[in-house]
Parts: C-alpha cells; structure tokens; sequence
C-alpha cells in the first residue's frame, strides 16, 4: 500500500528529530478568503494542517474556537465552501496533508460516502469527527480507509488502558491523544510529566503510530511536549485571529508570526 | 417500527444505545465515554437495588409530595361540551414541576457515585430550580447553566436557584437559550467529569441521560394508573393523554405506564410548541418533519438547515424552546404510538386565558400549549371520552410574560 502523506510528514520530521507541528483553524474564520489565505501563509511552517468544519452545537470545544466557529458560520460558510477553501489550498505546491475536523451531524447530513467522495476529490487526507467515538466510528473508518483517508482515533486521559489497546488495533496511522479533562484551548492543568507518562503508555502499545498531542497547548507549554510525535495548536491560533479582529489587524501575518514562534520551540 | 410489549420503552435500545435502530445512541467525545459508561453500569445497579427503590420513593413521596393531584375540570367540561377533561397537577409536586423527579434520582446516583458537585442545565428555570433545590437537600454543590436570554424571561425561577445556594452560569452562546444551556453544561462536564456528576434536564442527551429522565417521571404515569384506577374502577375505554413536549420528559413520564394499550383506548397526543403565528420559526421538529440529525449526543428529530447547523427555535414557552427532541419520542412517533401537533405561541395564551377563566388551575405556559389542543378536540368527542391533560408545571414563573402579553 502507499504511504499516506501523513506517514509521510512524521516520518519528515522524525528524521529531524523534532515533533511535527499540527494547527487548527476553523474554516471560513473570519472569512473564506482569509482562512484559505491563513493555510496558505503557514504552510510553510507547518507539517499537518487540521481545518475545523464549524458547527453551531458543538460540545467538546472551548471559548476560542466557539467564537472562531460562529464567526465563520456568522459569515455564511457553507460545507460547499469548505471543500472550495482544501481544493484551493491543495492546489499551492507547498501544500501540507491536511485534516479536516468537526462533527458527525455534518457528515450525517452530508451523506457518509458523498462527504467521503468529496473529500477524496478536493483533496483531504484524514479526518477526525469529536463526537463519534470508538466503536461507534468503526464503520465509518473503514470507509474512510477504503478511500486512503486518514481516520484520526481519539484517547484520553479517561480512556482504559483496555479500551486504548481495542482503540490503537482499529487505527490508522494517526491518533490524537487528549492531553487532560477539558475541551479545547483550556488552560493546561496537568503537568507535562504526568501527560508524557500517559502519552508513553499509548506508544508501548504500539510504537509504530504516530501519537499527537493536543488540548491546551501553547507557546508556553509546547516545548515541554517536544517529545510527542506531533503536537497540535489550535485555541491559540483561534485567539489570535479574534484578537487581531478587535484590534483591526491582519489576522493572517498576525497567525503566521505565532506560527513561527512555536515553531522555533520545537525546532 | 415496533414497540414491544412488557419491556419498559427506556430499555428498548440496541448495545449501541439507539432505540428502533435510529434515534439516540452516544455521540460525545472520547473523554465522556468512560463517565457515560460508569454513569450507566451504576443506574443499572441501583434500578436493581431494593435500598435505591425504597429511597427514591421515599423522597417521592415524603419529600416531592406523591401523588399528585389527578382532578375532573369540571367547569371546562361544560363549557366546551364534549369530552370529559381531567388533569394531572403534577406542578403541585414540591417546587411546581415535574422536572423535581429527575433532579431527585440524579442528586440520589450523585451521592452514590460520591461525587461532590452537580451540574444541570435549564431552559424555563424549572430543571435548573429543582436541581438546586435536590441538591441543597442531599448536601450538593450545585452549578446551573441558563440561555442569558432565559435568564431575563424567568426570573422567579433564577431567585429560586440562587436562594437554594445554586451558582448560576449565564450562557451568552448561540441563540442565548435551552440548547446553547445544554452544550455548555456538557463542555462544562467534558472538563470536570471526574469530580462532578451532570444532570441532563430533559429524556435529551447520551443514551443514559435519557434513561435516568425517563424513569424518573415515569412516577407521574405510575401515579396517574392507580387514580384512573380508583376513579373510574376500570381503564376507560377512550382515554387521551394530551402533554406538551419540548424535550419530553414530562410527556414521557405520563404515559410510560400506560405503554401496552391499544391506542385505540389509549391515545397519546403531544403538543410541541408551534412558535408565534406570524413566525416560520418553531420548536416543533417532530409536528414539522423535521429531518434526523445529531444534537447533544444523540440522534433525533431536529430543526436544522441542509449543512447541518442546528436552527434557533422560537415559543413563548421557555420550557418548549428546543430545537430537537426525546430520542423516546421520536421513537413514539416512527412507531405510531403516540400523536405530534403544535399549538401557536397565541393559542397556548388563549388556551391559558380560558383554564384560568373557568378553573382554579394556574398552568405554566408550557402545559397551556397541551390544554389549547384540549380545547381544540374536547368538543368533538363524546362525553365518555376522557382528555387528561398534564398539568406539568405552574405560570408562577411566567407573571412578567402572561403580564406583558394578557396584561395580568
């Protein structure tokens, strides 16, 4: 089988001894252009790209990326839109694998294999859907398999170490790893010892996957983590954009700057 | 679609937690999964455990005040000269609303699960205000999200929680209501799960929330059949049970007992709230067709746009004002239990008007939309039928709204 450009990045970054460095932004935040533009600009410092489909109901995020995801939705950003905004950015050569991030009832109304199609067509390469948790997203990632698509399994620190053992032998090549009990862009409240401690449990299970960690990290925290395969910002990045809207800014020099910052921490 | 008989309608899901295949089920993240499954292995231990039974109707009884009273509206009856109308007060249960049984049961399991806080969410103040009073009496901390725009519209219940104690967390998300309550009390849970249990104020969210509600109110039907019962010496043979639904939870519960009879005899009828008459907008997803989606960890009926983004509902009734519904009810409906229609923001005023002009009966705005549909059929059916409304919640809540819109 191919390598999926995902495996791909990791590998990229492991030979450079380094985390791969993951962002979230929301589509459409504040604008279609502006968020393609967003992509666009920290493509190059960036080794995956996780773009969120906002949803106005959504139970697992946080302050920052709410107001990013109504404003996106505020602005009208439509799911034709968000398969515009990766087709486009998959058209830069610079372009990183990118993941596409939200909630099922958007695949739901979608249609499971019309939204899968349409990914494959513009260009996605792995998916993680907050609220369809193993088992439940068994079917679904096969589907997703079948079309070479990443399905990203979550853990979290209330996951079993049984359930985690089920959840790794039904994964891909990516899994997300919940750093603490919180939704998105909290404060971190548990130190990075402890989250490395659990972070090391899931990879003796099986060392071959690419482990991330995300959830509540930030330009202060995300050295401490650099021993994670892949780290993902996301909140920091939301707020960023909120901020550089109050202030009248350009959100987008505004977010490659701090795009650069976590970079060189990691680096 | 089918019901089957004997086995309680909560306990009719598949292992995925989805009832007739399609509605329910848990949608959440990773990290609830573990407290969802804990939350249900223990309820399933406790329904079992004679000790919890025996607990839990003795706060019903001595603490809520069981049963609650199941009366013939005499004056109503003759002036719309039909059917017999009857209601159920459960508004006379402690605190004015059913939602006191489900708060009671969730502060029981909270105590058993030993854990120190709970959260809840609120719409009309009712879930919030029981809550915080269940809470105070079992010696929890206690944590109340509410719609900011809820807030402004029912205050005497905000008081309430705030005299028993309750923080009260205003949510300035989305529309400012019931279903932005609802998210950010399970965001709230998402980072607390290990040291707070969460009550889910309505037979809404992950399977297990819906459970517990159920059959919590079932209380109110398993009352209501010993007083047919009594009353009448036999079942009558025409009996509509007319509630209003906004989550279904107090519809749930007056008619779980009364399940597997024929529906000719039994006729459910539940009445979602139709919104203002000049306004497209409504929270009755199940009355409209709405399509299947997901909301709040479950699959249900839900007014949303082709994309997926759930819709703002519009209704006088705070308690209504939600865009999906009971994945129980949805169930009902597929499999033809039980009836849905709506009744307009104006017609549950009017119908309120007409109870409060001929009864010593003060029902909320919520239970109005179910006497309007009363009023509606009452006079086309025979007098040997009987309509028995529940009464489920009281309008004290609602004086600054019935003030401004009645003027009184």
């Amino acid at each position: 089988m191919n390598i999926s450009p995902i495996s791909l990045a990791f590998k990229k970054t492991k030979k450079q001894k380094r985390p791969a460095l993951l962002t979230y932004t929301v589509a459409g935040d504040n604008t279609k252009k502006k968020s393609l533009e967003i992509l666009n600009s920290i493509s190059k410092y960036v080794d995956i790209c996780e773009l969120g489909f906002p949803h106005n109901t959504p139970i697992g995020d946080g302050g920052q990326i709410q107001t990013s995801s109504y404003r996106a939705i505020n602005n009208g950003i439509k799911m034709k839109d968000i398969f515009e905004i990766v087709r486009s950015y998959k058209k830069n050569k610079n372009s990183k694998p990118l993941i596409l991030m939200g909630y099922y009832n958007m695949v739901y109304q979608y249609g499971e294999n019309n939204f899968l199609n349409k990914c494959k067509k513009v260009g996605v390469n792995g998916l993680i859907v907050v609220d369809l948790p193993w088992p439940d997203n068994k079917i679904f990632a096969k589907k997703c398999k079948k079309k070479n698509i990443t399905f990203v399994q979550l853990l979290s620190p209330t996951t079993s170490k049984k359930r985690i053992k089920m959840i790794i032998n039904d994964s891909h090549d990516m899994i997300y790893y919940i750093s603490m009990l919180s939704t998105t862009g909290g404060k971190l409240k548990v130190s990075p010892k402890k989250i490395l401690n659990n972070y090391n449990v899931i990879k003796k299970i099986s060392k071959l996957k690419n482990v991330v960690i995300g959830f509540g990290i930030t330009e202060k925290t995300i050295s401490s983590l650099k021993k994670a395969d892949g780290l993902v910002v996301g909140s920091a990045l939301c707020k960023k954009i909120s901020e550089s809207i109050k202030k009248r800014q350009n959100p987008v020099t505004n977010v490659v700057s701090i795009v650069l910052k976590l970079k060189n921490k990691i680096s | 679609m089918k019901i089957k008989k004997g086995i309680p309608l909560i306990d009719q899901h598949d292992k995925n937690g989805f009832w007739g295949k399609k509605f329910g089920g848990n949608f959440i993240p990773e990290t609830l999964k573990k407290p969802v499954e804990d939350l249900a292995s223990l309820f399933e231990k406790l329904r079992k455990n004679n000790k919890f039974i025996k607990d839990r109707d003795y706060y019903f009884e001595n603490w809520v005040g069981a049963p609650t009273p199941f009366v013939k509206l005499e004056n109503l009856t003759n002036y719309l000269g039909g059917a017999q109308i009857w209601t159920k007060i459960v508004s006379e249960a402690n605190g004015g609303a059913h939602k006191i049984y489900n708060a009671t049961v969730h502060c029981l399991i909270a105590k058993k699960s030993g854990k120190k806080y709970i959260v809840g969410d609120t719409g009309a103040g009712y879930a919030g205000k029981m809550l915080s009073m269940a809470a105070k009496k079992f010696g929890l901390k206690c944590k109340i999200f509410m719609g900011a725009k809820d807030i402004k519209r029912q205050k005497p219940n905000c008081d309430a929680m705030r005299k028993n104690g309750a923080e009260i967390v205003p949510v300035y998300t989305g529309s400012q209501t019931l279903v932005d309550a609802v998210s950010e009390c399970m965001r709230y849970w998402v980072s607390n799960c290990d040291t707070t249990h969460m009550c889910v104020g309505s037979t809404v969210g992950p399977n297990i929330f819906v459970k517990i509600c159920g059959w919590s109110t079932s209380q109110i039907s398993r009352e209501l059949l010993v007083q047919i019962k009594e009353e009448f010496g036999k079942i009558p043979k025409k009996l509509k049970l007319l509630n209003c639904v906004g989550g279904g939870s107090s519809s749930f519960g007056f008619w779980n007992e009364f399940m597997d009879y024929d529906k000719k005899q039994i006729e459910f009828v539940g009445i979602e709230a139709g919104g203002p008459n000049k306004s497209k907008r409504h929270a009755a997803p199940l009355t409209y067709g709405s399509k299947i989606g997901i909301l709040h960890g479950a699959a249900q009926y839900v007014n949303q746009n082709t994309d997926g983004q759930i819709e703002e509902t519009e209704s006088i009734s705070a308690g209504l004002d939600y865009p999906g519904v009971s994945p129980l009810h949805c169930f009902l409906k597929d499999a033809k239990r039980a009836r849905y229609t709506s009744a307009s923001d104006e017609e549950a005023l009017s119908a309120y008007k007409i109870v409060t002009k001929y009864e010593n009966l003060n029902p909320s705005l919520e239970p109005s939309h179910a006497f309007a549909e009363a009023i509606k059929i009452a006079p086309k059916l025979s007098k040997d039928t009987i309509v028995c409304v529940n009464s489920c919640g009281d309008a004290q809540k609602d004086r600054d709204i019935l003030k401004q819109r009645l003027g009184k």
